[in-house]
């Protein structure tokens, strides 16, 4: 049925909550790993969505300047790929299934990790590392991606993200 | 579907208010629309709007807020200064097009 309204029908975007923070911990450092959170993060700042990310453990693949633009994916242990586990130990394979991996997110437009980061960023979003990452691998912020904001002990990220909602990755 | 009527403008909307005709929109509408969310516009909106129209008209599909700063060249800070807190929605709902359905 056709009505008209006297008072204009428009999207509720000034409903915005903005006490809404979201805190992403990012502890795995494999290509397929690294997405989700990547993913969630840019889909909250994209709905005004105060987001922090926590890189911590082989997370900190993802902003290490030296393998961030260099994770894998490998068959290995990862039954979703409905291969013969087999396979995924002969030479080579985990070069291949990456660049497999990479070229399909490539082809529906997602960027590489580093450019992601810097979209996320850009979006308004908060990179920080995990200072017991940082020791045991003996890197310094210089080490890492320019936009990640401190390397910060766990009890310091709990307190920037009170309140927030928490995905760990 | 609804119609609503903003500015005299009377237009097809779904529940949320977003235009269900995209051959609806105008200029002019566009302004009265920006204005019911808030929104001023300027040439900076003006060319990002553009960009929507046009590339909606091509593939089909709004673009997302990647594809607008990749394609479009408005680096997404800006995108987030002239439409503030949900960009592609709000840039979406100006230039009469549906919501982004892309994740990225």
């Amino acid at each position: 049925m056709t009505t008209t309204q006297t008072t204009p029908i428009v999207p509720a975007f000034g409903d915005v909550d903005t006490d809404r923070k979201l805190a992403i911990i990012c502890s795995k450092g494999n290509l397929d790993m690294a997405y989700p959170g990547l993913v969630l993060a840019n889909a909250a700042l994209g709905e005004g969505v105060e987001t922090h990310l926590f890189f911590t453990f082989w997370g900190f693949d993802m902003i290490n300047k030296k393998t961030m633009g260099d994770l894998k994916f490998t068959m290995l242990g990862n039954t979703a790929t409905h291969m013969p586990q087999g396979l995924g130990g002969l030479p080579g394979m985990t070069a291949m299934a990456t660049h497999q991996m990479k070229k399909s997110i490539a082809e529906i437009g997602v960027p590489e990790v580093p450019e992601f980061l810097q979209q996320i960023v850009d979006s308004g979003g908060h990179l920080w590392a995990c200072r017991m990452s940082a020791d045991m691998q003996h890197l310094e912020q210089d080490d890492l991606y320019d936009e990640v904001e401190g390397i910060i002990s766990a009890s310091d990220f709990i307190e920037i993200t009170a309140g927030a909602q928490l995905l760990f990755i | 579907m609804p119609t609503t009527t903003i500015d005299g403008h009377t237009i097809g909307v779904n529940a949320e208010g977003f235009m269900t005709d995209p051959s609806e929109w105008s200029e002019p509408l566009a302004e009265s629309l920006a204005a019911q969310i808030g929104i001023e516009l300027t040439d900076e909106h003006w060319k990002a709007i553009g960009f929507l129209r046009d590339d909606f008209a091509k593939q089909g599909e709004t673009p997302t807020l990647r594809r607008i700063s990749v394609m479009g060249g408005i680096p997404t800070k800006s995108l987030f200064q002239l439409f503030p807190q949900k960009p592609a929605k709000k840039l979406a709902y100006i230039a009469g097009l549906p919501k982004p359905h892309g994740c990225v």
